[in-house]
């Protein structure tokens, strides 16, 4: 590589990068800031946007309306924080032993049984999910084991939405898991355990610091799309399971309030930006899952 | 030292997680046989459901239009991505350290977010060119937004990969910068431009939410039919149409990952 501060260089690559920066500058960053924008101004009689400043959409977002105080917006933003964080935890319990599992395959086995787990990755979300409405029907293969099971009315409802969302972001949690995994240094649980350390210890001391990357980037990946998912609580969910991006749809659509549902979207893009944050700082090493 | 091979519990526990992620793919195969028009219940093998989909002019033009739409947008995400990852990894620049934060931005968002900021975009720049009136282009714009960043990723993986050593070779031969570009970087280059762009069709391919906002009248594509029908209730027409869409899906990732296998 020449020097840094080559301004040939500079020229150069401004030709090569530039058209795909322009690309991402004018339909991501504008888009963004538009949301941004709109989301401070108010709507007019027939849905159009009225340029006038106005912070009543966030104080809507937070329950205070024009009508006195309303739980729906705030429990709607809790609803989907904790079905995010509940779909990230039972990805965490299905989805670290198959990480595990994958990794201490032999060789020839492993490249399929990783294989197995792209493949739902790159499946149409949509497709699989409203598969779950045959597979949870009464009559369906899932539906009849639960309702023998005593568990009647699954679907449609929040746990039908669970089963749902863990089972579209499984692969989501358990690739850059896996990337993590793959690497251990397994030496050094060996020594642990040589040196008596219990199971737990040795999983606790020797193994979890170094899947640690692998886990945060996993965790926050199913968290935020899971938090975001607007098709999944809209196949598998009834009308007290709408989520952050039903709530988004619902304002971009038939209530045609679209500074109120910009303000949705900010809210969710600030959790996006907490969610990078972390991701940034705990797993040095990006997309190398991809 | 040598890695144990999974215990009893850990393969049973593995293969409980499999079961889970494949049932519902099984169920819409399975059921797009199935004779019975309507219900759940088995009523002998059919492939009629296939057969029915030629007859069908809304699949017809869903399928055309998607696949308009993912070989448009894979084109274009393609060469800017690939451009952008070449000039990302090879030069030195002011400001090229915020690339890697820019490119992940739409693989973290939510596609809702994006889906309506874009429309947005559209309706405030529509009623001045015309261009941005809700349609196929309009789509093709928004599912290059969120193809590039895959590409470029995906080309930076195999950029960086490559040994220095083959295009310092071309140019002690003699090779002139360009030479050197033609006959050995791009060739070395290929095998991840072809993975990038096989993920980007994927990406379209599989693209609703953001489509579903994006798409006006007559721009269907099989992911809003398969929704809308959906919506209405599952028919085996419907099952038969994903399980094709499913097929695709797999042949994509399998020669991906083909293609990035023999990278290494």
């Amino acid at each position: 590589m020449t020097d840094p501060g080559n301004s040939r260089q500079t020229v150069r690559a401004a030709f090569v990068c530039g058209p795909g920066l322009i690309w991402l500058l004018v339909f991501l960053l504008v888009p963004m800031l538009l949301i941004l924008s709109v989301s401070f101004i108010s709507r007019g009689a027939y849905g159009e946007l009225e340029w006038t400043v106005t912070l009543e959409n966030y104080r809507r977002l937070i329950g205070f309306g024009a009508l006195g105080f309303d739980p729906l917006y705030p429990q709607i933003l809790l609803r989907s924080l904790a079905l995010g964080a509940t779909t990230a935890f039972l990805c965490l319990l299905m989805g670290m032993p198959l990480a595990f599992f994958i990794a201490r395959l032999p060789g020839r086995f492993r490249a399929a049984a990783l294989l197995l787990v792209v493949i739902p990755f790159w499946t149409s979300l949509l497709i699989r999910t409203y598969a779950w409405q045959i597979l949870l029907a009464p009559e369906g293969w899932f539906g009849s084991i639960l309702r023998h099971l005593g568990m009647t009315e699954l679907y449609p409802g929040t746990l039908a939405v669970l089963i749902g969302m863990v089972c579209d972001f499984l692969p989501f949690f358990v690739l850059p898991l896996y990337a993590s995994v793959e690497k251990i240094n397994w030496s050094l649980a060996e020594a642990a355990m040589d040196l008596g350390a219990s199971q737990w210890n040795v999983f606790r001391h020797a193994i979890l610091p170094q899947i640690s990357p692998g886990l945060t980037a996993g965790l926050i990946l199913v968290f935020l799309p899971a938090t975001g998912q607007f098709v999944i609580p809209d196949l598998l969910g009834g009308a007290k399971t709408v989520l952050l991006g039903n709530a988004i749809q619902q304002q971009f659509g038939q209530s045609r309030d679209w500074p109120f549902g910009a303000a949705m979207a900010v809210a969710a893009l600030a959790l996006v930006i907490a969610g990078m944050w972390l991701f940034y700082r705990k797993s040095g090493q990006k997309g190398e899952w991809l | 030292m040598a890695v144990n091979r999974p215990s009893l519990r850990l393969s049973l526990w593995s293969a409980l997680a499999y079961l889970f992620l494949y049932a519902p793919i099984a169920v819409v195969v399975i059921y797009s046989f199935n004779a019975a028009r309507f219900g759940a219940a088995w009523n002998g093998f059919t492939t009629h459901w296939y057969a029915a989909i030629w007859d069908n002019p809304q699949a017809l033009s869903a399928a055309r239009n998607t696949l308009l739409l993912a070989g448009c947008s894979t084109l274009i995400s393609t060469l800017l991505g690939t451009a952008l990852a070449y000039g990302w990894t090879r030069f030195h620049f002011p400001g090229r350290r915020w690339i890697s934060g820019l490119l992940h931005i739409p693989i973290f968002i939510p596609d809702i977010v994006l889906a309506v900021a874009l429309l947005l975009l559209y309706s405030l720049v529509s009623p001045w060119l015309r261009f941005f009136e809700l349609g196929l282009p309009t789509m093709v714009l928004a599912h290059v937004t969120f193809q590039i960043p895959f590409v470029a990723i995906v080309v930076r993986a195999r950029l960086a990969g490559l040994d220095p050593a083959l295009e310092e070779a071309a140019r002690d031969l003699g090779a002139s910068g360009r030479q050197k570009f033609r006959h050995v970087t791009l060739p070395l280059m290929m095998p991840g431009i072809l993975a990038a762009a096989m993920l980007a069709f994927t990406l379209s391919l599989d693209d609703f939410v953001v489509s579903f906002f994006t798409s006006g009248p007559g721009s269907t594509t099989l992911p809003i039919l398969i929704y809308s029908s959906v919506k209405r209730g599952i028919t085996p027409d419907i099952n038969a149409l994903s399980t094709l869409i499913i097929l695709a899906s797999i042949l994509g990732t399998v020669s991906v990952m083909l293609l990035q296998r023999k990278n290494r």
